[in-house]
C-alpha cells in the first residue's frame, strides 16, 4: 500500500515548431503519472490463488484556468501506475490541477503553471 | 434384395449424416466467431452510443506486437478540428479480447486543443483494440488495430 500515490505534472511541453515556447493559442502538451497498483479485480495472486481485490483509478479529471480541459474514466485495464499525456490550448498564463480518484475513494491532486509568453 | 436396401440406406444415412456434419461444422465454427463481434458491438454501443464508426480519421500508430501485456503503449491521434461547436468530445478505448472490453474514455473539450493523447494499457492476450472517437454532433469515427502480446498482461 506504501506504493501509490506521488502525482506528477511531468512534464509542459510548447510546440516544437516554436522551439518550445508558449505563446496565445499554442497547443500544449501535458504528460502525467501517478503510482498506483491499478488491480482490476480479475488477477489471482500467485501465492494465495485468492482474486486480489479492484483497486484502480476511476475518475482523472485536468481543469485549466479552473475550467475542465479533460476528464477520464478508467477501468482495471489501464497499465499499473499510469501514464497518460494530452493537450491544452493555452490562452495565458495560469494553473493546471489534474485529480486522480480511485475506486476506494482515494485521491490526490497535482498543479502546474502553464507560462503564456 | 436385403444388400441392395441396405447400400441405399447406408447411402442415404451417409448423404444425411455428412450434409448434417457439414452444416454442424459451419454452425459451430460461425457462431464463435458471430458472438464475439456481436459482443464487442454491443459494448461500444453501450459505452459510446449507437452508430457505426466511419473508419477514419483515428490514427494509431503502434507496432504490431507488444512485448508484455502488462504495459502496450497507445498513441492516439484524431485528425479533426478542436473549436467551439466542432470537436472530438470523446475517446474511448476497448480490447476486444479482454476479460473486461472497455479501458478508458476520455472526454475533451475546445479548450483541449488537440484531440492528440497517449496511454499505456493491458491486455490479456492478443486481441483487436478499438479506438472510437465520438464528436460534439455524435458523429463516429474509428480505428481497429490487432496487437499481438509477446506475454500477456495479468487481464483487463
Amino acid at each position: 500500500m506504501a506504493d501509490i500515490g506521488g502525482p506528477r505534472i511531468a512534464e509542459i511541453k510548447g510546440p516544437s515548431a516554436s522551439g518550445g515556447a508558449i505563446t496565445p493559442g499554442s497547443i500544449v502538451e501535458i504528460k502525467a503519472a501517478i503510482r498506483h497498483p491499478m488491480e482490476s479485480g480479475l488477477r489471482k495472486d500467485k501465492d494465495t490463488g485468492e482474486v486480489v481485490p479492484a483497486h484502480y483509478i476511476e475518475k482523472v479529471e485536468a481543469l485549466y484556468l479552473d475550467k475542465p480541459v479533460m476528464r477520464a474514466t478508467w477501468t482495471g485495464a489501464m497499465s499499473k501506475n499510469p501514464y497518460f499525456r494530452f493537450n491544452i490550448k493555452a490562452t495565458k498564463s495560469g494553473k493546471v490541477k489534474i485529480t486522480w480518484t480511485d475506486n476506494k475513494g482515494g485521491s490526490w491532486s497535482q498543479e502546474a503553471e502553464i507560462k503564456v509568453q | 434384395m436385403h444388400r441392395t436396401k441396405s447400400k441405399q440406406w447406408s447411402r442415404r444415412d451417409f448423404f444425411l449424416a455428412t450434409g448434417a456434419v457439414g452444416l454442424g461444422a459451419v454452425a459451430v465454427a460461425a457462431l464463435p466467431r458471430m458472438a464475439e463481434a456481436a459482443d464487442i458491438s454491443a459494448v461500444i454501443a453501450e459505452h459510446v452510443g449507437p452508430g457505426t464508426p466511419a473508419m477514419e480519421k483515428v490514427i494509431v500508430d503502434v507496432p504490431e506486437k507488444a512485448e508484455s501485456g502488462a504495459l502496450v503503449r497507445l498513441p492516439i491521434k484524431v485528425e479533426h478540428p478542436m473549436e467551439p461547436g466542432n470537436y472530438v468530445e470523446s475517446i474511448t478505448i476497448f480490447v476486444e479480447d479482454n476479460p473486461k472490453p472497455l479501458v478508458g474514455k476520455f472526454e475533451f473539450f475546445p479548450e483541449t486543443g488537440a484531440a492528440d493523447m497517449e496511454v499505456r494499457i493491458k491486455m490479456a492476450k492478443a486481441s483487436n483494440v478499438h479506438v472510437v472517437a465520438k464528436t460534439n454532433s455524435g458523429k463516429l469515427f474509428g480505428v481497429v488495430k490487432k496487437i499481438d502480446v509477446a506475454e500477456g498482461g495479468c487481464a483487463g
